[in-house]
């Protein structure tokens, strides 16, 4: 595939997008991180495989556009017990691609891996994450987000940060 | 420094009627002991028959740390099979779940029937003259079910499912009627939630009512749910504890004071208008009023199962402190629109990133390290000792808010750990 630079520029915004995605759930900026949904957004973390149909079969999370704001505010609230303290977190994301494009409408991939430090010990989160991204309002925002964990088949501790 | 014990001293030592010692948490000899005592003892919860719908359908399951295999067979029966070749005790399955008539082991191909026999292995002229029909898999010796929950027991004598279930067995006749065909089916597929904690820690907060209003006081105040009041002082709900360590919080007083149809469920029958036609159907309307009036039990089956109003949760305990929570919804046969939302309210709740259970997991961890301190010693269970009684069918019962349930599995949980 012969890349040009309109190619390379859009893969960097998208990278741009990713890394601040991460950075604003690293550091705990939960109003910003909600703003970057649009309104028919989709957060999905699937369990027991990376392909399986989330009206049927239970996900980890499973949020449309209002769940993901009562899990914001429940992260706000102060009261989030697992929570409070704060899970202290860097997600390290690699092998971003842009996976396809249409019309306005791009199709994101990359691997992440999360290093989790609370009161219980240390955690390793590794998982593929896949974007439906959108512009909107003049900015790049998430129309989905689907987070498959290597290990979503296998007993998991609390995973209560936005990953 | 914590000093590893190796030793159990009296359990009498160890419970007192209003107070249990924080060793038994975390002692890992006690541990040991509960597994011999109890898990491989007692009548555990394994699976639902609706996961095994066809025969010849297997799914994994597990009794404590050990796997279990859940099987149909081609005659209908499901059987609980240990997964262990008799040869030299490789693992004979290592899918989730399946349809097999037969398992193979990798290791020297000898291959089994799903009720356990040996049918073929390799190389046969190397067993000549020895007698291989006792070389089968281990088999759970006693399996029974109570309306589709499939119970095993590791002990080849004991009560029967029925003794054991006693006065708990009408929690699971109350669920089935939740349904207008009477079943319930588990088919959405599980979650399973890890916790550093000691598995008591879990089962006796699954019938705890102090805690709802502090644990989830921050889901409570960002969304609507109205399950705080049913936990408020001025509840009108029940604790109550049925005998063989089974306890229920009993939430019927609150929603026949409220008496709205599907309350229970925090909506009305308007929204599920299909469910409420084929309950009228089934039941008639005055009795269909009633089922959808006083909702699903919130009841723990002493040691693991834990009907939770909309879904179950299978407590597996792996270690003294490692405990596995394998939560799913709860389906009704012939309610596909409540169904549809039971799923959505359950992946909301419940998980490793779950509203509730997120923050009741992070009590197990904090208790399981706050017992590792050497004093005081005890965890006070004597909330509401003053105001307990027993209700017209002879159970201990209590405010919504108090400990009659864990007094209720402590004095179950002493009888077995004495009995030789
Ligand atoms: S260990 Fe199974 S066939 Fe040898
Ligand atoms: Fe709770």
């Amino acid at each position: 595939m012969q890349a040009d630079c309109k190619d390379d520029t859009l893969l960097r915004d998208v990278e741009q997008f990713i890394y601040r995605e991460a950075r604003l759930q690293d550091e705990y900026q939960y109003e910003a991180w909600e703003a970057l949904w649009t309104d028919d957004a989709i957060y999905w973390l699937p369990a027991n495989d990376a392909d399986i149909d989330p009206e049927q079969q239970m996900s980890i999370i499973y949020d449309n556009r209002s769940r993901i704001g009562v899990r914001v505010r429940q992260l706000l609230s102060g009261k989030r017990h697992t929570q409070e303290p704060r899970s202290r977190l860097r997600h390290f994301v690699t092998n971003v691609e842009i996976l396809s494009r249409e019309r306005e409408e791009i199709r994101a991939g990359c691997n992440v891996m999360v290093f989790e430090s609370n009161l219980r010990g240390e955690t390793v989160w590794a998982a593929r994450t896949e974007y439906l991204l959108r512009p909107e309002g003049g900015t790049m925002r998430m129309a989905r987000k689907k987070v498959a964990l290597v290990n979503n088949d296998r007993p998991l501790y609390t995973l209560s940060f936005l990953i | 420094m914590p000093v590893t014990q190796t030793h159990i001293p009296e359990w009498s030592d160890l419970i007192r009627a209003d107070r249990v010692h924080g060793s038994l948490y975390s002692n890992p000899a006690v541990f040991e002991e509960e597994l011999e005592k109890i898990w491989y003892r007692t009548w555990v919860y394994v699976g639902h028959e609706s996961e095994v719908p066809s025969a010849n359908d297997f799914v994994m399951k597990s009794i404590g740390p050990q796997a279990v295999i859940m099987a149909r067979g081609e005659d209908g029966e499901v059987r609980l099979l240990q997964n262990r070749c008799p040869h030299r005790g490789n693992q004979v399955c290592t899918e989730a779940s399946g349809n097999a008539r037969t398992f193979t082991c990798p290791y020297h191909k000898w291959t089994f029937a799903n009720d356990g026999k040996l049918t073929a292995f390799a190389f046969a002229d190397g067993y000549e003259g020895q007698d291989m029909s006792h070389l089968s898999l281990g088999r759970v010796p006693r399996v029974a079910s109570y309306r589709g929950f499939v119970f095993g027991s590791l002990a080849t004598e004991g009560p029967s499912l029925a003794d054991h279930l006693g006065g708990a067995a009408e929690t699971i006749d109350r669920l089935c009627e939740t349904s207008p065909e009477g079943e319930v089916e588990i088919t959405a597929g599980f979650l399973q939630h890890r916790v550093q904690a000691n598995w008591k820690f879990v089962m006796e907060n699954e019938t705890d009512g102090y805690h709802p209003g502090f644990v989830h006081s921050s889901i409570f105040s960002v969304a609507d749910s109205g399950i705080g009041g049913l936990y408020g002082p001025k509840s009108t709900a029940l604790t109550r504890s049925y005998g063989n360590g089974h306890t229920e919080i009993d939430l019927r007083p609150e929603f026949r004071r409220l008496g709205q149809p599907m309350g229970w469920f925090g909506t009305t029958v308007e929204r599920l208008p299909d469910y409420a036609t084929s309950m009228n159907r089934s039941y008639g309307t005055e009795k269909a009023r009633e089922i959808m009036i006083d909702g699903t039990p919130h009841v723990m089956i002493f040691p693991n199962l834990f009907i939770a109003e909309i879904q179950i949760f299978v407590l597996q305990a792996r270690a003294v402190d490692d405990t596995i929570q394998h939560v799913t919804a709860l389906q009704f046969k012939g309610a596909p629109d409540l169904n549809r939302r039971l799923r959505q309210q359950t992946m909301g709740s419940v998980g490793p990133a779950g509203f509730l259970l997120a923050d009741d997991s992070e009590m197990y961890e904090r208790t399981q390290r706050g017992v590792a301190a050497r004093t005081p010693e005890w965890i006070f269970l004597g909330r509401g000792e003053h105001r307990e009684r027993d209700d017209a069918d002879g159970f201990r019962v209590g405010h919504a808010t108090d400990e009659v349930p864990s007094r209720g599995m402590w004095q179950h949980y002493r009888s077995l750990m004495e009995a030789a």
